[in-house]
């Protein structure tokens, strides 16, 4: 048996240990979709960092940095940043007025039913195409891993969307919020590792490593080229590589903020305060997480090179050759069982959003108006869903292939979080004269803006030339309409602008005094839910 | 897995519950007000500061790429902006968890008050 099955087979039975024990502690409602709201603070902040740091932060960032230098450390930057608008605006709000979804400080003193049918549609829209990204890349990077075991790209989705329903059905919250934790350590310490095994490469010295980056050579189009990779504008070029720059950081610092598999983390703690505090120890691990990604990036660009990378599975596995490299095939089972890891603990997280979602915003509160018409019915509705959400997802997955171009995918996934889910919510917990018609506006125009704007952009139409062949061909054969990759510098304005208009074209007045209950709640923590007691 | 469920009744039980007048009151008296001020002057500006401060990171590599490649020590000025982003962040979250440590404790008053008007809870 290979060391990358060893080590996949001993993190898969680990995780489903703690499903089964988490099973046992996940009835009633609060317990399966909040666990208990008993999860502690640093718990809590290591779990938020676990669903966080997915394989486009491990595998994609290392990628892009050893392909492009500085401007995929841009990247980096923008998904620590973000986390100042969760802890300022978003967390304790959160927490003190919600009970599952980030639906229930919007439905609070707006009309329930069009407003969580709205939220419904674009947490389900975020989360599943987040999802198929990292299924696809699960897939892609299991079967290359696995090769030599006869494990197709077909059985690895198979075998990550099995065990993604099961965590979640069977364990619900709690043991998703575990997998996260013990995903969260793996990948910090095998990225310390890593870096450290860089430093050494260049004998501690950092000087030394910075000189490296400076002299970076690989073949561009046949020709061989030195280039500073530590130079911005190899990624982004003129004319409109700097709006776009500007675009990719609004759409990172803001969706954050939106992006449902998050903000439901917030009702595991028991009060504000520990959403505070669990926000301050994912920041801690987070940012030292993308800073390492200069050692992970800059050091498969230096050491492995660009070129070699190209011919052995290209820029998503720059960090498992990186490991290959300096510590040879044990050290690069280890740290692609740590990527497979990561992938699983965020598809997990994602899948119980979504569920949650479905279960409590969509059938209990729009078709059902409000009343659980049998103890355990929401938690019931739940578990069926994860299992139609996991096999849509495996479907897709399957459909689109291993080379499918997922990139775009987790991309849309943050321009809709910023575009729709965060006005918003912003305004419902801000702006006394929002209402439910600007709730609804503001949701839709966000959503359409940034799903429409990304479906005429150059990730998916560009005219290929014929040598350019299968899934590497762009959607649409035709010339971009809208020249920016990422949408959020006009989508985001679009969705605030949706929600004012929404507002202020509605003759709905809506009750100051629920506004003013709202207001309290959510600043005080005044009737906020509470821990369950085992 | 029947205890939990009726601890869990218990629980809902206690939760605080209150007129809208007694929302209206609140969110008027001048304790609520006070939480509110003291908030604002924090977080508008932290908020504030942060934006400005990271859109100028895509803004000058973007549109002066020359001028942010000047070289310092081993790096460059890009690198060490970015760089400072990062410890920036780090620092707005220290002192956002010390002014509200001082929120805590105006909104305990709050809620211990309303609790107590409530016949103890």
């Amino acid at each position: 048996m290979s060391t990358s099955l060893f080590m996949f087979l001993l993190f898969i039975a680990v995780t489903l240990g703690i499903t089964y024990w988490a099973s046992k502690r996940s009835a009633g409602s609060s317990a399966y979709f909040a666990a208990g709201r008993q999860i502690k603070g640093w718990q809590n902040g290591v779990a938020v960092a676990g669903d966080y740091m997915s394989a486009a932060s491990f595998l994609g960032i290392a990628g892009i940095i050893a392909f492009f230098g500085y401007d995929g450390f841009m990247y980096s930057v923008g998904f620590l940043v973000a986390y100042l608008t969760v802890l300022l605006l978003i967390a304790e709000p959160l927490r003190n007025a919600g009970k599952y979804t980030m639906a229930d400080v919007l439905a609070y003193r707006l009309n329930p039913r069009p407003v969580r049918a709205m939220a419904a549609i674009s947490t389900l829209t975020v989360s599943i195409f987040y999802m198929i990204a990292q299924m696809v890349g699960a897939g892609a990077l299991v079967a290359l891993l696995l090769k030599d075991s006869g494990i197709s790209f077909r059985t690895a989705v198979i075998g990550v969307g099995v065990l993604m329903i099961v965590y979640v059905v069977f364990g619900g919250m709690l043991a998703t919020t575990w997998v996260q934790i013990i995903k969260a350590i793996l990948l910090m310490s095998g990225t310390l590792l890593l870096s450290i095994l860089v430093l050494a490469h260049f004998n501690f010295n950092l000087g030394d490593f910075f000189a490296a980056i400076g002299h970076v050579t690989y073949h561009d189009k046949g020709l061989l080229v030195v280039k500073d990779f530590l130079q911005p504008g190899l990624r982004f070029k003129p004319p409109y590589g700097a709006l776009d720059l500007v675009s990719l950081g609004l759409a990172l610092i803001f969706g954050t903020a939106g992006l449902p598999h998050i903000l439901v983390r917030f009702y595991t703690v028991p009060d504000a305060k520990t959403a505070r505090s669990s926000v301050v120890w994912a920041m801690a691990l987070i940012g030292v997480f993308y800073i390492l990604t200069t050692f992970l990036g800059f050091g498969a660009a230096t050491i492995v090179g660009r070129d070699y990378i190209v011919g052995h599975g290209g820029t998503n596995m720059s960090a498992p050759l990186l490991a290959q490299a300096l510590a040879g095939n044990i050290f690069f089972a280890f740290i692609s069982a740590i990527a497979f890891a990561t992938i699983l603990a965020v598809v997990a997280g994602l899948t119980i959003s979504a569920t949650t979602s479905f279960a409590h915003d969509f059938w209990t509160n729009v078709i059902h108006k409000g009343v659980e018409r049998r103890p355990g019915e929401e938690v019931l509705v739940a578990r069926i869903s994860a299992f139609v959400v996991g096999a849509a997802a495996i479907a897709i997955a399957v459909a689109l292939g291993p080379t499918a171009n997922v990139a775009f995918l987790v991309g849309l996934a943050f321009a809709v979080a910023a575009s729709a889910n965060l006005p918003v919510i912003v305004f419902s917990i801000f702006w006394r004269r929002f209402n439910t018609a600007g709730a609804v506006t503001g949701l839709a125009v966000g959503l359409l803006a940034s799903i429409g704007l990304i479906l005429v952009s150059p990730s998916l139409m560009a005219i290929d030339p014929p040598t350019v062949i299968g899934s590497a061909r762009h959607l649409i054969q035709a010339k971009a309409l809208f020249p920016l990759e990422n949408p959020g510098i006009v989508s985001i304005p679009l969705g605030f602008i949706g929600a004012i208009l929404g507002t202020l074209f509605s003759g709905e007045v809506t009750s100051e005094d629920k506004f003013n209950e709202l207001l309290v709640r959510s600043n005080t923590g005044l009737g906020a839910e509470r821990a369950t007691s085992h | 897995m029947v205890n939990n469920v009726s601890k869990l009744k218990v629980a809902q039980q206690k939760q605080y519950q209150a007129s809208q007048s007694t929302w209206n009151a609140i969110a008027h008296s001048s304790a609520f007000k006070d939480l509110m001020a003291t908030k604002k002057a924090f977080i508008v500006p932290a908020f504030v500061f942060f934006v400005v401060y990271y859109v100028a990171l895509p803004v000058l590599v973007g549109y002066a790429p020359q001028f942010m490649s000047i070289r310092i020590g081993w790096v460059n000025l890009a690198y060490l902006f970015a760089l400072s982003q990062f410890f920036v962040s780090w620092i707005i979250a220290a002192l956002y968890v010390v002014a509200a440590n001082s929120f805590d404790h105006l909104s305990k008053d709050i809620v211990e008050k309303a609790q107590d008007n409530q016949g103890g809870n």
